[in-house]
């Protein structure tokens, strides 16, 4: 038992979770959350695989790989909720007699 | 000495939060259960604050220490304010904090 | 003493697994926000175990802090916005057939197990990419690796999650084009006077972790996310209005941190070596340079994303309300 298998677990369950919201639920929010859980699941994995048994320093690429992809996940939550707040707003005024 | 003087205060601090968090699950309204996490953590953390700056190696960490329990007051504070303030206006997005 | 450490790994990975699911299961979406933030605090803390606190900055500040702020605003608007169209309770609004839902949960766990096996196949804890960086190191005119490898070594990378920041704003904007001022939230003086307390201070740290980010954990997109804090504040606090004729000067600094960067490499390039090869002995103060710019990008960007709707004068052609 070592940090990395037990957190590389936990990603892998995250991702797993993630993937169920995003193509299990109907909430539009919900379906977004998944995904970020995703990225953060696939985060995991990435940095497990850099982890190495200390005094080791960890390998610093898939670090900055993962950096990459917060900012990148972050850019794509921020369209994606823009959307979502423009389609109601349509079906609110839709709806509106 | 010094360390063991500093675990009993990291230990105490651990217990307020304890209490707190109890607290939390235990008392029925929302109000109550923001009085006892408000206190509870406001002295565990700075209790665990000054047991962490006993260990702390120089007083550039220690400045560091102290300039962290300050803000975390003052934003666990203002949080404590914004969720009652909301809750009192009837709506009912804070309930379930 | 590792048993101990051992054992809190252990919980922190459940409690990580249980409020991931709890988040997506939670009925009110408010609960959902709060446990997703929850849930991205934890992670951080996690991946501080599994030395990345680079990483962990960026994920509890951007991954976080700015997406829980995103998600917050846009739940305000869509409450705000008549309560009849949208709902929690609406997660099941219509009934999905058993079969489905089997499936579903089927095929995620099976794209898991795969992905499981992939892992456990591939060999961990071998040699990556970290000797090939480490003898780097002396030339990139940095000394924390993650920043060498952003900024430096895979400067390609960074400048197109750059432009891509860059596309968001273009594509929220263009999304919201003709909607609706978003409705402000009001949060009272106790908020506008721990604003004003916090502010200075957040601007240095903002600041201070662009500025360690050379040879510790921080950098460019870290401190851009605490300067966006700021920008966060002043919109709610009303200290900043956005006004149609900023505009002009919004835009500017939206692109100013790409500019610098593809500039900075057409530079070099031009000065007949490849396009992010710096000479080292100017490395650092070029990385400084490109990372400062990129950092003020990236907040004022990561501020208008939060804003969403593109200031314009209301009374424009472009609307097609009702």
């Amino acid at each position: 038992m070592t940090p990395d298998l037990i957190y590389g677990a936990a990603g892998l369950a995250v991702f797993g979770i993630g993937l169920w919201g995003a193509i299990a639920l109907q909430d539009r929010m919900r379906r977004l959350l998944g995904l970020k859980l995703c990225s953060v699941g696939a985060g995991f994995v990435l940095i497990v695989g850099a982890w190495r048994e200390p005094p080791a320093a960890p390998d610093p690429m898939p670090h900055a790989l993962v950096i990459t992809g917060i900012v990148v996940m972050l850019s794509a939550t921020a369209a994606a909720l823009a959307l979502i707040r423009r389609l109601h707003d349509l079906e609110d005024a839709d709806d509106r007699p | 000495m010094t360390a063991i003087i500093s675990m009993v205060l990291i230990g105490a601090g651990t217990l307020f939060f304890l209490a707190g968090t109890i607290g939390l699950l235990r008392f029925p309204d929302l109000h109550c259960q923001l009085h006892a996490l408000t206190k509870a953590d406001g002295l565990g953390l700075t209790l665990i604050g000054l047991g962490a700056a006993l260990l702390a190696g120089s007083a550039g960490d220690v400045a560091r220490i102290a300039l962290i329990c300050a803000f975390a007051a003052l934003s666990g504070a203002t949080c404590g304010h914004l969720i009652a303030r909301h809750a009192r206006r009837g709506n009912s997005e804070a309930r379930d904090v | 003493m590792s048993d101990a450490l051992l054992l809190f790994d252990l919980l922190l990975a459940l409690a990580v697994v249980a409020i991931a699911a709890a988040a997506l299961l939670v009925r009110d979406a408010f609960a959902m926000i709060v446990l997703f933030v929850v849930f991205g605090l934890l992670s951080a803390l996690a991946w501080v175990r599994l030395a990345a606190p680079d990483v962990a900055l960026a994920e509890a500040a951007i991954g976080t802090g700015l997406t829980g702020a995103l998600l917050l605003k846009t739940l305000h608007h869509l409450r705000a916005r008549g309560m009849a169209g949208w709902q929690p309770g609406a997660v099941a609004q219509r009934p999905v057939p058993r079969a489905v839902a089997w499936l579903n949960a089927g095929l995620a766990l099976a794209v898991m197990a795969g992905l499981g096996v992939a892992i456990l196949g591939s060999p961990l804890r071998v040699t990556g990419l970290e000797i090939a960086v480490a003898e780097a190191m002396p030339l990139s005119g940095v000394e924390n690796p993650v920043t060498a490898v952003l900024l430096n070594f895979r400067a390609y990378d960074t400048l197109m999650e750059v432009v891509v920041l860059l596309s968001a704003v273009i594509v929220v904007w263009q999304i919201e084009r003709g909607a609706g001022p978003a409705p402000a939230p009001s949060l009272g003086p106790v908020w506008q006077g721990f604003a004003r307390l916090t502010l200075p201070a957040a601007a240095l740290v903002g600041v201070y972790v662009l500025w360690a980010g050379a040879e510790a954990p921080g950098g460019a997109f870290q401190g851009g996310a605490m300067l966006a804090a700021i920008g966060l504040m002043m919109l709610l606090t009303g200290l900043y209005r956005p006004h149609p004729d900023h505009r002009g000067l919004a835009r500017l600094l939206f692109v100013l941190g790409t500019v610098a960067f593809a500039a900075t490499a057409l530079l070099v390039a031009g000065g007949g070596r490849a396009s992010f090869e710096y000479p080292p002995s100017y490395a650092k103060t070029l990385i400084l340079l490109i990372e400062a710019l990129v950092t003020i990008s990236i907040a004022v960007t990561l501020t208008a994303l939060f804003h969403g709707r593109e200031p314009v004068a209301l009374k424009g052609d472009l609307r097609h309300d009702p």
